[in-house]
């Protein structure tokens, strides 16, 4: 027998039970609304009609049914909570859930009481209907200073300070400046680092100072090397007959 | 032997009697004294007075209409002699074919105080929200704010609960407070059930 094609009656849902999973798991139907017990129901009856235990559908059943269960659970209690009972310790479980149970039939007494209360008031009638209240008056606003309100629109009407843009403004300065810097530091050093050359200087200011060893490199007045991807960048001076293709190569190697 | 009812007296309290008398009759909700005291332009206790007069006038078994003390305030109703008469005559739309799920979630409104309704569900076990809808619909819950940590919209008991159970305020409820005996037998119930359980 299939487990699958049990036929289930319930009051949120008609028909097989692998389309009430379908559509519980395309949330067409809110699993808070499902009696499980009922499924259960229809799944002992439909055992014992046929007589005999077929354990492999009785396996399934109970799968489904345990996921059903927990989905169930899920969509009745909130998320924060779970997460709580999820760190709670079996000691502990126990514990809230006897607390929750204690809630329930408290409550029941509450519902008891109150169906008690209302069949003790049956004998009691009384006019029911929106209540035709006067509407009241309006309460009045306490005497003020016209003064005040002339001082709050001047407020409004003041020109408001001007926005200050400075913040938006990148000043480049030009890349001639480092060329000549670059110039001067090779005409005394055969080899510098970017990096400290660069020291102290905006983000702005590095990237035009890096132009500007791009355009030494252009003009062959110097050679750059670096080791490994931001590593120290090494600028040398360029030998008088230097060797054009490993200029490139570590140019090349650079850019890549 | 009663004393005959003295329908025109030029006593003032007798006289705010009647004004009290007369706003009760138009009033469809009952009326607390302060607003009764601000209609009749006068002094609050003289309108407890004037109410304590009225209470004695229309009592059971001694006017068809009887002055109560209820929802916070106070009202006219038919005296319990005529409920049969009434009965044929109208309906109880309120409060006719309440069901348990219903009571329990009135209940559970009632003593949690405003609550939101997976608060409710939480207690219930089971989804509420179309009884709870349901209470809206009979005027017996109406939404009160929203709860501020989920965003959930919060439930409590409207005066026409009160009104409908016969009680003076919510404080009326009994006191459900025999919890901690209940969690200890059910916690007792459930360790016998583990202990049965082989390890």
């Amino acid at each position: 027998m299939s487990v699958r094609e049990l036929e289930l009656d319930l009051d949120a849902f008609e028909g097989p039970f692998d389309l009430l999973l379908t559509l519980v798991l395309k949330a067409e139907l809110e699993p808070g609304e499902i009696d499980v017990a009922a499924i259960v129901v229809a799944f002992v009856e439909r055992l014992q009609a046929r007589g005999e235990l077929d354990l492999d559908a009785c396996g399934e059943f109970l799968v489904l049914v345990a996921s059903l269960l927990e989905l169930k659970a899920r969509a009745l209690f909130p998320d924060e909570e779970e997460l709580d009972l999820g760190d709670l310790g079996p000691e502990e479980a126990a514990e809230e859930l006897a607390r929750r149970l204690a809630e329930y039939r408290r409550l029941k007494e509450g519902a008891l009481w109150l169906a008690e209360r209302l069949e003790a008031h049956a004998d009691r009638y009384f006019r029911i209907g929106p209540s035709p209240l006067a509407p009241r008056p309006e309460r009045r606003l306490a005497k003020q200073d016209p003064g005040q309100l002339a001082c709050a629109l001047r407020a409004l009407a003041a020109e408001p300070p001007a926005v200050s843009l400075t913040h938006m403004e990148l000043r480049f300065p030009p890349v001639s400046q480092f060329l000549e810097r670059f110039r001067a530091l090779l005409r005394r050093r055969s080899r510098f680092d970017f990096e400290a050359s660069v020291d102290g200087l905006s983000r702005v200011e590095t990237a035009v100072a890096f132009l500007a060893l791009l355009e030494l490199v252009r003009s062959r007045e110097a050679t750059v090397t670096q080791a490994a991807p931001f590593a120290v960048i090494h600028v040398d001076r360029a030998q008088e007959n230097a060797d054009l293709d490993g200029r490139e190569t570590s140019w090349s190697a650079r850019s890549a | 032997m009663e004393r005959p009812l003295r329908l025109i007296s030029s006593n003032p309290v007798d006289r705010l009697a009647r004004t009290i008398e007369a706003l009760l009759v138009v009033a469809t909700t009952p009326l607390p004294v302060e607003e009764l005291a601000e209609a009749a332009d006068d002094a609050t206790e003289r309108v407890e007075t004037a109410l304590g007069l009225l209470a004695d006038r229309f009592r059971e078994g001694r006017s068809g209409i009887v002055l109560e003390q209820v929802a916070g305030g106070y009202a006219f109703r038919a005296s319990r002699e005529a409920a049969a008469a009434c009965g044929r005559l109208f309906e109880r739309p309120v409060e006719r074919g309440l069901s348990q799920a219903a009571l329990e979630t009135l209940a559970a409104v009632a003593y949690l105080g405003p609550c939101t309704r997976p608060e409710i569900a939480r207690v219930r076990g089971v989804g509420v929200d179309g009884v709870v809808a349901g209470l809206v619909e009979r005027g017996l819950v109406a939404e009160a704010g929203r709860d501020e940590a989920a965003g959930a919209v919060r439930y409590r008991t409207t005066p026409l609960f009160e009104r409908v159970f016969g009680l003076e305020s919510l404080s009326e409820l009994p006191r459900l407070d025999n919890l901690g005996a209940d969690a200890e037998e059910i916690r007792g119930r459930l360790e016998a059930v583990a202990a049965q359980r082989p390890a």
